[in-house]
């Protein structure tokens, strides 16, 4: 309403203080909640919100719980390859033009006995099969057929020494620049999880480069951004503090929670 | 002074005042007004999070052989312009400057909803997780102790469950409402039937089944009972009906507010801050109903 068209017998000043009033309200609070996220200090308060996420649903959950697994018939015509989708590294690339022949899996870290294995190595191996829903960040699903080595059973050739509390994912794509590449982490119970598969097959196909060939791990009970693509070690931690900025990933590093159950 | 006009409500200092009775139980007051800051911060963070991906589709996943049933985007027109497109099923509008392209810092942005509407203004997907899931904590806890305060003080019982005789006169009540009549007198002092009925929607289905919803987002929750997810439609039907929900709640405040201001704004603010809500006398309507 403006204030030219309203009749002089109505006061004119309240119409436009309150509209007034209310754009004053709303830039204040979206020039305040810009300002908050931009400070040291806010961000570490609404922190708190991923911590009790973290500890209710662990409370409310059991370890074990098992994520839902569909048929055939809920799958997606073609799994959305999401973030890298062929890494622009010469390295990765010569592994590729080989079909993966020379790469290897390096597991190391705190480990009694750090070992090396080939694609082939790996497909040897007791496989799992799942049909799962895999739940990306920005709100999108896919549903999609892994067949891969549960990575309990690679922890149990390597044998994880008492202090180990999280795997972590050094991966072959670059995601800057810089030369940072992928990098993730899971803590030991998702580790050992039945449904945490390092898998090498998609729909019943080979991996392909664009999901993360050779080898990406699948973590059923957390979000996409946790299932690390073009895997090339797996290093056994006690601490983030020595990995990328800290925070326990590419993406947490970046500001995103590490623990990403919702 | 015909009951009815809002302008015609006498002002605290006029003669023509009723008394004051305590309407609102501290508690009341305290846990609405962390809802009016936690929903406006959720809505807003939650509107930046659908941006990151502005589509809402039915059933398990996105990608199924069926279309998303919402879904903003930009597209360029034959004469060569950027327009804002918002696909509702099979009808395509122009919502260009508020729905899939929009001014942000003097720019046009390819965007879902707009800067001003979302938190942080600028895309933002990590932080606008933070603000909501630290919201969403408050919103259920702030629940929690309003609903334990409710039904031990028998709030629940007393002022919010329909009589039989308020149920008789639902006819009556929404006549009230369309006409813009509002009770004096003894009848002031309880809630109508109709806001009795939209505050027990918002408090028993509405609240709740966002928090569902947003449950039902979450990969780890999912595995809590096998294939609970799968009664309200799946996952990607889980999120639509978060939206969905999300602005009947919108619709629920626009009304509520409405109300606010055409039955005395002062008197019913004044009753949710300090607690004191003015019954004016008993008049007598001015035409026969």
């Amino acid at each position: 309403m403006s204030a030219h068209r309203e009749s002089p017998a109505d006061s004119e000043s309240p119409g436009r203080l309150r509209r007034n009033l209310l754009t004053a309200v709303g830039g204040l609070l979206l020039g305040g909640c810009d300002a908050l996220s931009r400070t040291d200090w806010f961000p570490g308060i609404l922190k708190a919100g991923e911590t009790l996420s973290r500890r209710v649903q662990h409370a409310v959950t059991a370890r074990k719980s098992m994520a839902e697994e569909f048929t055939e018939r809920d799958l997606s015509p073609t799994f959305r390859s999401n973030g890298t989708g062929n890494p622009n590294d010469a390295a990765y690339q010569a592994l590729a033009q080989a079909g993966f022949s020379n790469w290897q899996l390096q597991v190391d870290g705190l480990v009694e006995q750090p070992m090396g294995f080939s694609l082939e190595q790996l497909r040897a191996m007791r496989s799992r099969v799942q049909i799962t829903r895999h739940d990306c960040v920005e709100g999108w699903s896919a549903i999609g057929k892994w067949k891969g080595v549960p990575l309990a059973d690679v922890l149990t050739l390597v044998r994880p020494i008492a202090a180990a509390r999280f795997v972590v994912f050094h991966c072959a794509d670059p995601m800057d620049g810089h030369g940072t590449k992928y990098y993730e982490s899971i803590d030991m119970e998702d580790a050992y999880h039945p449904q945490t598969i390092l898998a090498y097959e998609l729909n019943d196909a080979t991996l392909p480069i664009a999901n993360g060939a050779p080898l990406r791990v699948r973590v059923e009970r957390q979000l996409g951004y946790k299932m690390a693509k073009y895997i090339m070690r797996l290093q056994l931690v006690d601490s983030f503090a020595a990995i990328g900025r800290g925070r326990g990933g590419y993406w947490e590093d970046q500001g995103y929670e590490w623990y990403a159950g919702i | 002074m015909p009951d009815g006009e809002p302008e015609a409500i006498p002002p605290p200092q006029s003669a023509a005042r009723g008394h004051l009775y305590r309407r609102h139980a501290l508690v009341v007051r305290v846990t609405h007004w962390i809802n009016v800051i936690a929903l406006t911060i959720l809505l807003m963070s939650g509107l930046q999070i659908f941006n990151a991906h502005p589509s809402l589709s039915w059933g398990k996943s996105s990608y199924t052989n069926r279309a998303p049933i919402f879904e903003t985007g930009a597209a360029i027109t034959a004469d060569g312009r950027t327009i804002g497109t918002t696909r509702i099923f099979d009808h395509t509008f122009d919502t260009t400057g508020v729905l899939g392209l929009s001014t942000d810092g003097g720019r046009q942005v390819a965007k879902g909803f707009p800067a001003w509407i979302t938190i942080p203004s600028f895309q933002w997907l990590a932080m606008a997780r933070h603000w909501h899931f630290f919201f969403a904590w408050l919103l259920v806890i702030n629940g929690c102790v309003y609903l334990a305060f409710s039904f031990l003080s028998r709030h629940v019982a007393r002022d919010l469950l329909p009589t039989r005789l308020d149920l008789r006169s639902i006819g009556r009540s929404i006549l009230d409402h369309v006409r813009f009549r509002h009770p004096t007198g003894a009848a002031a002092a309880r809630y109508n039937v109709l806001q009795k009925l939209a505050y027990l929607a918002v408090i028993f289905i509405l609240l709740p089944a966002m928090i569902l919803t947003g449950w039902a987002m979450s990969p780890r929750l999912d595995t809590a009972l096998p294939g609970w997810v799968e009664f309200i439609g799946g996952r990607q039907s889980a999120r639509t009906l978060h939206f969905a929900v999300a602005w009947t709640l919108v619709l629920f405040v626009l009304v509520h507010v409405f109300e606010v201001l055409i039955s005395g704004v002062w008197n019913n603010l004044r009753s949710m801050i300090t607690g004191r809500y003015e019954i004016a006398p008993e008049l007598r309507p001015r035409e026969p109903m």
